[in-house]
């Protein structure tokens, strides 16, 4: 089946919701105010990545617009708001992934000058710095370095700043790494293309330091491969994004160090993810 | 015009209470005045005063959330006629929990979110609208509130109808005319703050807690100038005893919840910011020991392994006063929860002998799976009893309060913990049960799921990658999921229940002085059961799955009627709408699991039924 026949399915079956579209059109949901990855005036890298997509696709891109909090998929993608989520995590639950465009991992982020150097969760100075992570709820996680540091009972000198901040703020994200260029805390462990990007912006120097997973961390990836999510019986669009990303690969590389995401060139357990966690449901 | 002298009576009856408390000690062991033996009551029975005698003023329908009335003109004899005598959309098909409210001759709805109140003339047949009023909440609350846009209710005090929309606004409307009075921010949904429970006023200050513990927001407690709105304090669930509003008239009855700042000592530095502890459910009042009671939240971050300590003051049931907003007990049922075990369920006041003394009783049938008993006026733990299975506990030690856990149960990351009993869902939503002081039994709502924590998948949230953990829930043993449980609360024991095997009872119970409990499935039946007895006397189906809670009043015509919404959602009931699927056994945090009849049962709706005879 075509895309284009593919979409004009959609569309049927969303009519209620948003009837005036033309049947060639790659609907995108997005978060309206998370750079690097999106904001409303399309100035993300996931933006351009689409962008990219769309044009090569003669389709015409349209956005949902909507705080990636808890439900996200749910409210958007899994309702027909949108055929397309660009940068998911290859195996997302929930979720039909594509082929991975990049792949990236945590960071420790430290102030330039005082040149710590951290890459492993059991360096000894963990124990006494004041250490910066960001804290969620949904469905009762935590992220990988919470877990890290908890299960080698760090737990005192760790500082939780909500993933979600204020939704009136810019970018609330980066609230983490605000906290380290502010000196409220010593270092934090952030994912990869909202550490680089915000490093690129800061007034403050910043170091990046990819976490190297040791054995405790073997069943806990620092790694990610990242991809387009679509829902899951959307295997034909699925293959043409497939075809597309493959045809692309110079023009994403291109604009992903654009925005200084790390790439680590690291060997990862994670690369499995895909086989391992899809046939589990 | 019976309504409005009802409505002056019980003015009358407040201001009574207020003149009779200022003067004299009000430590008085004695039942006198302020509660009652109701007609038909057992002896030595008494319940706080005034019922819900006619009317149906505030959520429970009394302070003391017995949800019993004395209305008896529809009863065991009669009740095969019940039929229904209106029916009301509110186009908005999403979960229709709590119930409505009948002051006079009016009866007032609440939708789900945008949170519109609807009026309506009960002296015209058909039940037409008188008004409607629209508050338009900020519409960035819809994509916040983590479990179905719900609302449950609202309270009438001084010519208002007040209550809260989901963008975390308490909001106050004239009772005749429908037009707004005042309208008071009380959280900020910027931070994941919602508001969907339902106030109560209790010497003209409105009570008022906050929703949103999933995504780590500090649970707080408000109170409300019921003339004005402004606010009048604010008692935070975690931080500096300042702030929790505790001072030198808190005295918790065990040693374990004694010490300075525990809502600081007891979390890793900073964390109690994003501690939870939120207070979503019922709220009640006693006149006569001027306490308000309520219980708060899980704890945040819902991850154990980040929060070490006792994670006061979340999971707790408190006793304040309503005036100065300060702490008077507090009793924390479950340190360190690791279980997403809220404890915001109704506290149910009476007061009836215990162990051959007259007590004045807290009865809180918990979401932890145990029936507490505690003194209301010391906070002792009376009696803690199982009333569906159970794993992560054995029990409670009344000497010390201290729960004895389950170690193989408790949840970390990586580990697999299978078979917790009972699910995060509960023994019992926030649905809640009603005491007859006719049988001296709390009947009790409940369900059967356990869960696996288990395993680890690939998530993403706000950009961000992350293997997570899984929650897992399905059906506990015994064959059955719903229980509508009649329980002896002197004796601590289950007398009769009535099983559903597919799907939970979640929704509110009435009981009369006609010895009927009224409740609904979430099927969408709605029954009349023998409240001695336990045989269903009467049913009717109704559209859509029953969520909100049964509730009775006298019409202008003189009969009973009693009234109930129909129209599935909330967290549980969520799975039935459209946009939940069921194939995936993790979805709705995990509840999807336990839900897979659902959708073959029930469809969403939004009708309000009114039954008469």
């Amino acid at each position: 089946m075509s895309l284009v026949t593919k979409s004009f399915g959609l569309l049927l079956g969303s009519l209620a919701i948003m009837p005036v579209l033309s049947a060639q059109s790659l609907r995108v949901c997005a978060d309206p105010g998370n750079l690097p990855y999106s904001d409303v005036q399309k100035q993300g890298f996931e933006n351009r990545i689409a962008a990219l997509i769309a044009r090569d696709l003669n389709e015409e891109l349209h956005y949902f617009w909507f705080p990636q909090r808890d439900n996200f998929f749910r409210k958007t993608i899994n309702q027909g708001l949108c055929d397309v989520v660009m940068g998911v995590p290859v195996g997302m639950k929930g979720l039909e992934t594509t082929r991975s465009y990049y792949r990236s991992s945590y960071v420790f982020v430290t102030r330039k000058d005082q040149d710590l150097r951290i890459s492993s969760f059991d360096d000894p100075r963990l124990r006494s710095l004041k250490i910066g992570v960001h804290v969620l709820s949904e469905q009762g996680d935590s992220l990988p370095p919470v877990y890290a540091l908890t299960s080698r009972g760090i737990t005192k000198n760790l500082v939780g700043i909500s993933i979600f901040g204020n939704l009136n703020e810019k970018d609330p994200s980066t609230d983490l790494l605000k906290a380290v260029a502010d000196k409220q805390v010593d270092v934090a462990v952030v994912w990869g293309p909202l550490a680089g990007y915000f490093a690129q912006h800061s007034p403050v120097p910043l170091s990046l330091t990819p976490v190297v997973e040791g054995p405790r961390e073997q069943s806990l990836p620092f790694h990610f491969e990242i991809a387009i999510g679509v829902r899951r019986d959307e295997t034909a669009l699925r293959d043409a994004l497939d075809a597309e990303l493959e045809r692309r690969r110079g023009e994403i590389a291109k604009i992903l160090q654009s925005y200084g995401v790390p790439q680590p060139n690291i060997p990862s357990s994670s690369s499995d993810i895909r086989k391992s966690e899809v046939c589990g449901y | 015009m019976d309504r409005m002298i009802k409505t002056l009576r019980y003015a009358g009856t407040f201001a009574a209470t207020t003149l009779l408390l200022s003067g004299s000690s009000i430590a008085i062991a004695q039942s006198n005045g302020m509660t009652t033996n109701v007609p038909g009551a057992m002896s030595n029975v008494h319940i706080v005063s005034p019922v819900a005698d006619g009317q149906w003023t505030m959520p429970a329908g009394d302070y003391g959330n017995t949800r019993y009335s004395p209305l008896d003109k529809i009863n065991t004899g009669n009740v095969q006629n019940l039929h229904v005598v209106g029916t009301v959309s509110t186009g908005i098909p999403h979960g229709h929990e709590g119930a409505p409210l009948v002051v006079g001759s009016t009866l007032y709805i609440v939708t789900p979110y945008p949170d519109n109140l609807i009026a309506l003339d009960l002296s015209k047949p058909g039940f037409p609208q008188k008004w409607i009023f629209e508050p338009n909440p900020d519409i960035t609350s819809v994509g916040i509130a983590c479990c179905d846009v719900v609302n449950r209710g609202a309270s009438y005090a001084d010519g208002k109808i007040i209550y809260n929309t989901l963008d975390a606004h308490t909001v106050a409307v004239d009772a005749n005319t429908g037009k707004l009075v005042w309208k008071t921010q009380v959280g900020d949904i910027h931070f994941g703050e919602t508001t969907t429970m339902a106030p109560v006023v209790a010497r003209n200050v409105v009570i008022v807690g906050n929703s949103g513990g999933e995504l780590g927001v500090r649970g707080q407690l408000t109170g409300l100038d019921v003339k004005t709105g402004k606010i009048l304090w604010k008692a935070y669930s975690t931080g500096s005893d300042a702030d929790v509003k505790i001072g030198s008239d808190f005295h918790p009855f065990y040693a374990k919840d004694r010490g300075k700042d525990l809502g600081l000592s007891t979390w890793t530095p900073g964390q109690w910011k994003l501690g939870g502890g939120t207070i979503w459910g019922w709220v009640s009042y006693d006149p006569e020991l001027n306490l308000i009671y309520y219980g708060t939240g899980n704890p945040g971050v819902w991850n154990e392994d980040m929060r070490p300590g006792d994670n006061k003051w979340s999971i707790t049931i408190w006793a304040r006063d309503p005036v100065t907003g300060m702490a008077k007990w507090a009793y924390q049922v479950e340190p360190h929860d690791g279980f997403d075990y809220d404890e915001i369920m109704e506290n149910v006041l009476i007061d009836m002998p215990w162990h051959g003394k007259m007590r004045k009783l807290l009865v809180h049938p918990g979401r932890t799976g145990f029936v507490f008993v505690m003194d209301r006026e010391t906070g002792e733990l009376l009696s803690a009893e199982k009333f569906e299975p159970v794993t992560w506990a054995n029990g409670f030690d009344l000497k010390t309060g201290v729960v004895d856990t389950n170690a193989s149960m408790q949840t970390h990351f990586g580990k697999y913990s299978k078979g917790i009993c009972p699910s995060s869902t509960g023994a019992k939503e926030f649905v809640p049960s009603s005491f007859s002081p006719k049988t001296g039994y709390l009947y009790i709502p409940a369900h059967n799921t356990c869960m696996d924590y288990e395993g680890t998948a690939v998530n993403y949230i706000a950009g961000t990658p992350y293997l997570g953990a899984s929650v897992r829930m399905y059906p506990g043993p015994g064959g059955y999921q719903g229980e509508f449980i009649a329980w002896d609360v002197a004796n601590a024991r289950k007398v009769w229940s009535i099983k559903d095997p597919d799907l939970p009872v979640y929704s509110g119970v009435l009981t009369t002085g006609g010895d009927l409990a009224f409740y609904g499935t979430m099927e969408g039946w709605f029954r009349a059961v023998d409240t001695k007895t336990g045989k269903i006397l009467w049913q009717f189906k109704t559209g859509s799955g029953i969520v909100g809670n049964p509730m009775t009043f006298t019409g202008p015509d003189g009969k009973q009627y009693v009234a109930i919404y129909s129209g599935v959602g909330g967290w549980m009931g969520a799975t039935a709408l459209p946009s939940v699927s069921t194939d995936d056994p993790y979805a709705a945090l995990g509840v999807v699991g336990a839900m897979k009849q659902i959708k073959a049962k029930t469809q969403p709706g939004d009708m309000l039924y009114v039954f008469g005879y």
